[in-house]
């Protein structure tokens, strides 16, 4: 497997409820870079992230930055990867500030207090996110897209190697995702990796890599300016998608 | 109000309430007031009444942190330690060691005592293992409930069975289906204590754990957090406080699911926090319920379950109408 991969996976196949729901021979995610999974409903993204991040039971082999997922130790994986599942839910009695704090969980020992750093790592991502004014909000009494921000500081203040996140523009206005998008690229810049299931396919044509799934097998992996990926993404949206090159980005329309 | 400024609150109130407690009964405050020179007096108070009241105290410590936990562990405001069936199961475990022994928890002695908490804890872990795998694990919400109504239904009517079969155990059966402090001597205060300590050990060590898992099993994972191991010894600890302070104080209703719900509608805690001020708040509750049990209509006492499902019924009405549930 390729050393400049962050996560590889061989011969993956995950089963849900005894349907196979992703099938994978092989897969190399690029460390460094920004690879955004995109593909219809059903294509088996979430499913796949999970099986990356060995939130699943499956067939075949995963490794995280070139040692097999499972025999990380958990706090150790957990400091390395950070998740940012689809729409968490709970948490509404706890704080902001203590939700984002539990990103700090695996740096922390066990009953040991927060550190400095912990504080120091937990107010610089809720800046990033722009939601340290309401630090000491509960969480049930945010919006949808003032807690989205609190849960994306949550995997940021992790400050793991390799970032994945599922469908993280959820709920967020357009000013805040293209925010998302400068931190995202700010982490890049900073060497890390990142891997984002996304439904905003215009959002997803500004990441590095492309990764198309349909019916739970690749589609298609390339640069996400490569005519290629286009050409793939059309195909697996039955061609009912549109793509424009408008102002320097990706507009991607539907009909 | 800060988190510390609440547990100071609930600690004077809950001071208060023993005063109380150790000042109310059939020979009203006579006792306490001559205990220095009336030997029945300090008998009175120092082997009846104040071990009750530090008992009554104990277990509702104990069932205030069952409720923090079931609710934290199964991610449901609603879930308590009944709902679950583990009291249920604890008091099934009672009446077939009644049977076994023929004993009265009247006539407890020490063996007597551990006996029947050991009972009651093997049969509320067997009901909470049974809901579990009923509801196969704890993520389907809806179906944890309804695996723990059928568990407690089905354990209840196994209990009712092993009364009708064997009447002789119905005085004391009943006493524990409507809960009662009247039991409680210091054998009973030591064993609740050391639950107490015991189940405190892991509900403060997996505080955190319970935090994450606020954002769903797949977040807490990713965390680091060894979710198995973790609903073991939460698991045990739930039962091991349902069981003990079902074995002491019989079916008192409603304080394990009020309590955290009481602390929450006050401060926003973390579950570090949340296990101690629910534990506060269910031995203020329960101590409260107490006295009131032994006031209200003195000298007759009402079952101490009857007050707490009175006073816990009502809160319960007022939470589903306020949050539309």
């Amino acid at each position: 497997m390729s050393t400049t991969a962050a996560l590889t996976a061989r011969a993956l196949k995950v089963s849900l409820g005894g349907h196979l729901i992703v099938d994978v021979p092989a897969l190399d995610l690029p460390a460094g870079r920004w690879t955004a999974v995109v593909g219809p409903n059903g294509a088996g993204k979430t499913t796949l992230l999970k099986a990356l991040a060995h939130l699943l039971p499956v067939h075949g082999r995963v490794q995280l930055l070139g040692r097999d997922v499972g025999d990380w130790p958990g706090k150790a994986r957990a400091r390395a990867l950070a998740w940012l599942g689809q729409t968490e839910p709970g948490a509404d009695d706890l704080l902001a500030h203590d939700v984002a704090m539990l990103g700090r969980l695996p740096h922390q020992p066990w009953l040991g207090a927060p550190s400095a750093a912990d504080h120091a790592a937990v107010e610089r991502a809720m800046r990033q996110t722009q939601c340290w004014e309401w630090r000491a909000r509960p969480l049930g009494q945010l919006s949808g897209g003032e807690r989205q921000r609190v849960l994306l500081a949550r995997a940021l203040a992790v400050e793991a190697q390799v970032l994945l996140m599922d469908e993280p523009l959820a709920n967020l206005d357009a000013p805040h995702q293209a925010d998302w998008l400068l931190s995202v690229r700010a982490l890049v810049a900073a060497g890390r990796t990142v891997v984002s299931v996304l439904h905003e396919l215009g959002m997803a044509l500004q990441a590095d890599e492309l990764l198309v799934l349909q019916g739970g097998r690749i589609a298609h992996q390339g640069p996400s300016a490569d005519p290629a990926s286009h050409a793939a993404l059309r195909a697996v949206f039955d061609q009912r998608i549109e793509l424009h090159h408008v102002a320097g980005q990706w507009v991607v329309l539907p009909h | 109000m800060s988190k510390s400024g609440l547990a100071l609150a609930i600690v004077a109130i809950s001071a208060v309430l023993g005063l109380l407690g150790v000042s109310i009964g059939s020979t009203g405050f006579e006792s306490v007031l001559n205990a220095a020179s009336d030997v029945t007096a300090l008998q009175i108070v120092r082997d009846i009444r104040l071990p009750r009241t530090l008992g009554a105290w104990l277990a509702g410590t104990l069932l205030g942190l069952g409720g923090a936990l079931a609710q934290g562990l199964f991610r449901n405001p609603l879930a308590d330690p009944y709902l679950l069936g583990s009291a249920s199961g604890a008091n099934l475990g009672v009446a077939l060691l009644l049977v076994a022994l023929g004993v009265s928890p009247a006539a407890g002695g020490w063996a007597a005592r551990i006996g029947m908490t050991g009972a009651a804890f093997i049969g509320a872990v067997l009901a909470v293992l049974i809901t579990l795998s009923l509801a196969r694990g704890v993520q389907q919400t809806l179906r944890l409930l309804l695996a723990g109504v059928v568990v407690g239904m089905v354990l209840g009517a196994a209990s009712a069975l092993v009364v009708l079969w064997v009447p002789d155990i119905m005085r004391a059966m009943q006493a524990f289906m409507l809960g009662t402090t009247g039991f409680l001597g210091w054998p009973s205060v030591t064993l609740l204590a050391g639950a107490l300590l015991l189940c405190l050990l892991p509900s403060i060590g997996f505080a955190r754990a319970l935090d994450a898992l606020t954002l769903g099993e797949a977040s807490a994972v990713s965390l680091g957090i060894a979710l198995p191991w973790v609903r073991v010894a939460l698991v045990a600890a739930l039962a091991l406080a349902t069981g003990t302070a079902v074995a002491q104080v019989g079916l008192v209703a409603f304080v394990g699911l009020v309590a955290p719900h009481l602390v929450r509608a006050v401060v926003k805690p973390t579950h570090g926090w949340l296990v101690l001020l629910a534990s506060l708040m269910g031995g203020a509750l329960l101590l409260a319920a107490d006295v009131l049990a032994r006031w209200l209509m003195a000298p007759q006492e009402l079952p101490v379950g009857v007050v707490t499902a009175l006073l816990g019924g009502g809160y319960l009405l007022w939470l589903m109408h306020r949050r539309a549930l």
